[in-house]
């Protein structure tokens, strides 16, 4: 019975619980719903729960634990050292699988009869030209105890297909009979069912607990794989960054921290003064309709997708800068660099910093500036020298969100920045970043035993790192500034 | 005493600190003022012009990937060359390759030249057939498998000009660069102005750009968005199937019911890490959960759904709560009042009250979902794929795709100008659907929008 199937089963059922339950319900009191503790339509969605639920959860689980269980009896087929290596023993199931699977089509193509499928052993002519015949493609001779470990593949499936579909179905009914018993006027289905959408709500809940769970686990075991191949103490502090795929690579993170970092210096440099600068403005100059109409307009830049910036890094900023700037003045003539990208990322921040600046501002009590100006001061030395120091820390905070996205940003580096890894100080020249390194790393045909490609996840990890950390100081910073006014 | 009487002489003889005449100070006080606010409208204007510098240079670029050249001239189907054995067997006619097409294709424009007495002198019959799309052949193929009736007639057949013929109507390839280029001669330009002025190579309206699958380098002119366009579209769908009842759950949940403890505050501060966390590091975590231990399949729509989804719910989470709070207490007490349960309350009146403001912010996270890229590329989005997916009940989700940011990024990495264009163009369409979306929303919020 197939998994389809089964959730269509489940499906019927749940909906038969709904609609027995409710009639049960309304039954008990003749019509009466006044007498029932709870609205019929409660009694029907407890059946429909009990029918379903259980059921789905088994069927999940079950779906989960099956191929475990499976490979673990399976290993018996094979010599101890075979199946010691992890990542050999993957590849050994996977062929296992396969073969089961070509089998299968055998079976179902009328090219092998069931009987022959259980029975066809290695020495009785190739195995893999049978099943290429079937339309199975497989990459090498099939080894009798990789066939052996597919036919009990295949019987051990079979049973887990009957066992599966055996225990949902028996939970669904049983779900569902349970249901229709406890219905009665006195039963109290609300609570029951609200207990249980409560339950889903925390469920829904947890998923961005889960989702930083997922994160920091999938990167940690990567990231500690790749140590076992690769010493850290190289990784953190090697000056070169030169990957081999053929070995002998040098994966130091120095160079790509240093790009990452001097890019992002340069984008805060563009975005700081002028978000800084548009945000005083619209806060404390600008009459309403001009505000109206300017903010809107800056965040629009906020809504454009980065790899806009990218291209517009690529095509327009990187050519201007070399022809205008870095050929005449001979500081190299290369069009992605340094400042390309740190330009663009800077005005990719202008928003965020404005938008964030310009809240902050208008947080700061006005008596302070009735008391500023009522004191002789313009309004500018009003600004500088009491409304910017009063939302310094809040400015800080966004400065440095601004710097862990600027840190984070893949598309307009990837695009503008280049690709060499170099420490250098020009920033007319290409330099490269954490983000272009892990993209380039991953992206195409990759093989996850190789330190090469795991570096990425050791990259990534610093990323996080770096980036959480940035952003945890700056909640803490505006947090304690928020409390000093409210 | 004489100092007082020194301080009330000057005056007289000078009135320095008159209220009518400024001082120095006064002056440089004010003239600071003055330099303060133009830094302010200096960094206005600037963000502003390079936004428009920005829009204008993509416009400039990419308005002409929507338009295309073609060439259209009649051909004959001749049956020694498609079908030599003559049975029309199918599995003879797929014998044919794509470059026996491609000779019968550069023999019959260049006899129809002759016959029209359109000529270059010194043009090589390599470089007429050169002029016609790598792109035509299969479509030809493709037409006559599909009905080998058309052996042996004529037809008129409309196939794409060259990108570097289609660059030379736009302006983008010029008689200068194209002395450089060896992938265009002088002679297929001038031979082009001849085409052009009888009316055989014509420029129009290219739908082939918004529905044909991506091409190779070597064909610019038939790359198109089809596949993006749907790829993005099932990842749309489906971020708004897997977000939307989560993160409103979530919110209802942290608004309504969570208690004051750690977990509650645990929860808090992860939404908020998470929405701050680079794009780049979904895109890890989708490579080493959804493709390697999950084993879904690499460049599939719903991988990528399931990693937008889990970057856009913290975005969804924060704009449902905000809508969820703008909701009075009033309401609640009313039915809490009445004899609702809790539970009631929230989802027969807080949630379709807070509804509008849930809805305007799942249009916006699901508009800066649609521009998502870097998340995209590790998961392997950026593959080159020119099959279309199948149905969304087919298993679509599961075939591989592009999306449309992707598509915009493997464009720009290629080296033929005339993927720069396609780049931009792509862009337009994307912005095109960002500019809808979020009138979409402004629109909700304009038509449902309360004040309490």
């Amino acid at each position: 019975m197939s998994v389809f199937l089964l959730l269509v089963v489940i499906a019927v059922l749940s909906v038969a619980g709904y609609v027995l339950c409710r009639q049960r319900a309304l039954k008990s009191v003749d019509g009466n719903i006044r007498r029932l503790h709870s609205l019929p339509g409660y009694y029907g969605w407890f059946g429909f729960i009990l029918a379903s639920v259980p059921a789905l959860l088994a069927l999940a689980l079950w779906l989960i634990i099956q191929p475990i269980v499976i490979e673990r009896q399976l290993s018996g087929f094979f010599p101890a050292e075979m199946v010691e290596d992890p990542s050999a023993r993957t590849l050994l199931f996977a062929d296992v699988r396969r073969v089961a699977a070509g089998l299968d089509a055998a079976v179902a193509q009328g090219a092998m009869t069931e009987d022959e499928a259980e029975q066809v052993r290695t020495d009785a002519g190739s195995v893999r030209d049978r099943l290429a015949a079937v339309g199975v493609a497989l990459g090498a001779e099939v080894t009798p105890e990789v066939l052996a470990a597919a036919q009990e593949y295949r019987e051990m499936a079979r049973v887990g297909v009957i066992g599966r579909a055996i225990l949902t179905l028996i939970l669904s009914v049983a779900g569902l009979v349970f249901a229709i018993r406890a219905t009665g006027p006195d039963f109290r289905a609300r609570n029951r069912v609200e207990q249980v959408v409560l339950a889903l709500l925390i469920l829904s809940s947890t998923i961005a607990i889960l989702t930083t769970v997922g994160i920091v686990l999938s990167m940690l075991t990567e990231s500690l794989r790749f140590f076992t191949m690769y010493p850290a103490a190289d990784f953190f502090f090697n000056l070169t960054w030169s990957p081999n795929f053929r070995g002998n690579s040098e994966l130091g993170l120095i160079p790509l921290l240093w790009g990452t970092l001097y890019i992002s210096l340069i984008s805060m440099l563009v975005s700081v003064p002028i978000g800084l600068f548009a945000a005083i403005y619209l806060a404390e100059y600008a009459s309403n309709r001009v505000r109206s109409v300017v903010k809107p307009l800056i965040e629009v830049i906020a809504g454009i997708p980065t790899v806009v910036f990218g291209l517009f890094a690529l095509v327009t900023v990187g050519p201007f800068l070399r022809d205008y700037f870095a050929q005449p003045f001979g500081f190299g003539n290369s069009g992605s660099s340094v400042m390309t990208a740190g330009i663009v990322i800077g005005i990719l921040n202008i928003p965020f910093i404005s938008s964030l600046a310009d809240d902050i501002i208008n947080a700061v009590p006005q008596s302070m500036r009735d008391g500023s100006l009522g004191l002789g001061a313009t309004k500018s030395e009003t600004i500088k020298k009491v409304v910017l120091p009063a939302a310094l820390p809040g400015i800080m905070g966004a400065v440095l969100m601004a710097a862990s996205r600027a840190i984070g940003e893949t598309m307009i580096v990837t695009m503008g920045a280049g690709a060499a890894a170099r420490l250098d100080l020009n920033p007319f020249e290409a330099m490269t970043t954490i983000t272009v390194k892990i993209v380039s790393q991953l992206t195409g045909d990759t093989e996850f035993n190789s330190p090469e490609t795991l570096v990425a996840f050791a990259l990534g990890m610093s990323l996080f790192v770096i980036t959480l950390g940035l952003n945890i100081l700056a909640l803490w910073i505006v947090r304690k500034y928020r409390e000093q006014y409210e | 005493m004489t100092d007082i009487s020194a301080a009330g002489a000057v005056p007289a003889t000078k009135p320095k600190n008159s209220l009518f005449v400024q001082d120095d100070l006064t002056r440089r006080r004010n003239a600071a003022e003055t330099r303060f606010k133009y830094y302010g409208i200096v960094a206005i204007v600037l963000s502003l012009s390079v936004l428009a510098v920005m829009l204008f240079t993509i416009f400039r670029d990419g308005t002409s990937a929507f338009r295309q050249a073609s060439v259209a001239f009649p051909i004959t189907l001749e049956a020694e060359i498609l079908d030599p054995k003559g049975a029309r067997d199918p599995a003879d006619l797929a014998k044919v390759t794509t470059i026996g097409y491609g000779n019968l294709i550069g023999q019959q424009f260049a006899n129809f030249l002759i016959a029209e007495g359109i000529a270059v002198e010194g043009i090589s019959d390599k470089d007429i057939s050169g002029m016609i799309s790598r792109d035509a052949p299969g479509r030809l193929r493709d037409m006559v498998l599909a009905d080998p009736s058309l052996i042996g007639q004529t037809i008129d057949f409309n196939a794409y000009a060259t990108g570097r013929i289609d660059g030379y109507m736009k302006g983008r390839v010029t008689l200068e660069t194209a002395e450089l280029d060896r992938n265009v001669s002088l002679e297929q330009l001038q031979l082009a102005d001849k085409l052009i002025a009888a009316g055989i190579l014509t420029s129009g309206f290219n739908t082939g750009f918004l529905t044909n699958p991506d091409a190779s380098d070597q064909r610019p002119e038939s790359a198109g968005l089809g596949v993006a366009i749907i790829g993005s579209l099932y990842m749309m769908m489906l971020v708004l199937i897997f977000t939307l009842p989560v993160g409103v759950a979530a919110s209802i949940y942290l608004e309504e019911f969570a208690p004051k403890n750690r977990l509650t505050d645990l929860i808090e501060v992860n939404i908020s890490n998470l929405a701050a966390v680079p794009s780049i590091v979904f895109g890890i975590l989708g490579l080493a959960i959804f493709i390697n231990f999950a084993g879904l399949p690499q460049s599939s729509s719903l991988v990528g759904a399931l990693v937008i989804s889990l970057m856009t719910l913290p975005t969804i989470i924060i704009a449902t709560r905000a809508a969820i709070r703008a909701v009075p207490p009033s309401i609640r007490d009313a039915a809490l009042g009445v004899g609702a349960s809790k539970m009631q309350t929230v989802f027969h009146h807080v949630l379709p009250l807070a509804m509008p403001g849930i809805l305007t912010g799942t249009i916006l996270g699901l508009a800066s979902a649609l521009g998502e890229t870097a998340p995209l590329l590790l998961i392997g989005m950026v593959a080159f794929v020119t099959n279309y997916p199948s149905g969304p009940f087919d298993g679509g989700v599961l075939d591989p795709a592009t999306a449309l940011p992707v598509q915009v990024y493997s464009w720009a990495s290629r080296s033929d100008p005339a993927f720069i264009e396609r780049s931009s163009g792509a862009i337009i369409v994307l912005l095109a659907f960002l500019v809808i979306m979020n009138v979409a929303a402004i629109l909700l919020r304009r038509r449902f929008e309360r004040r309490w």
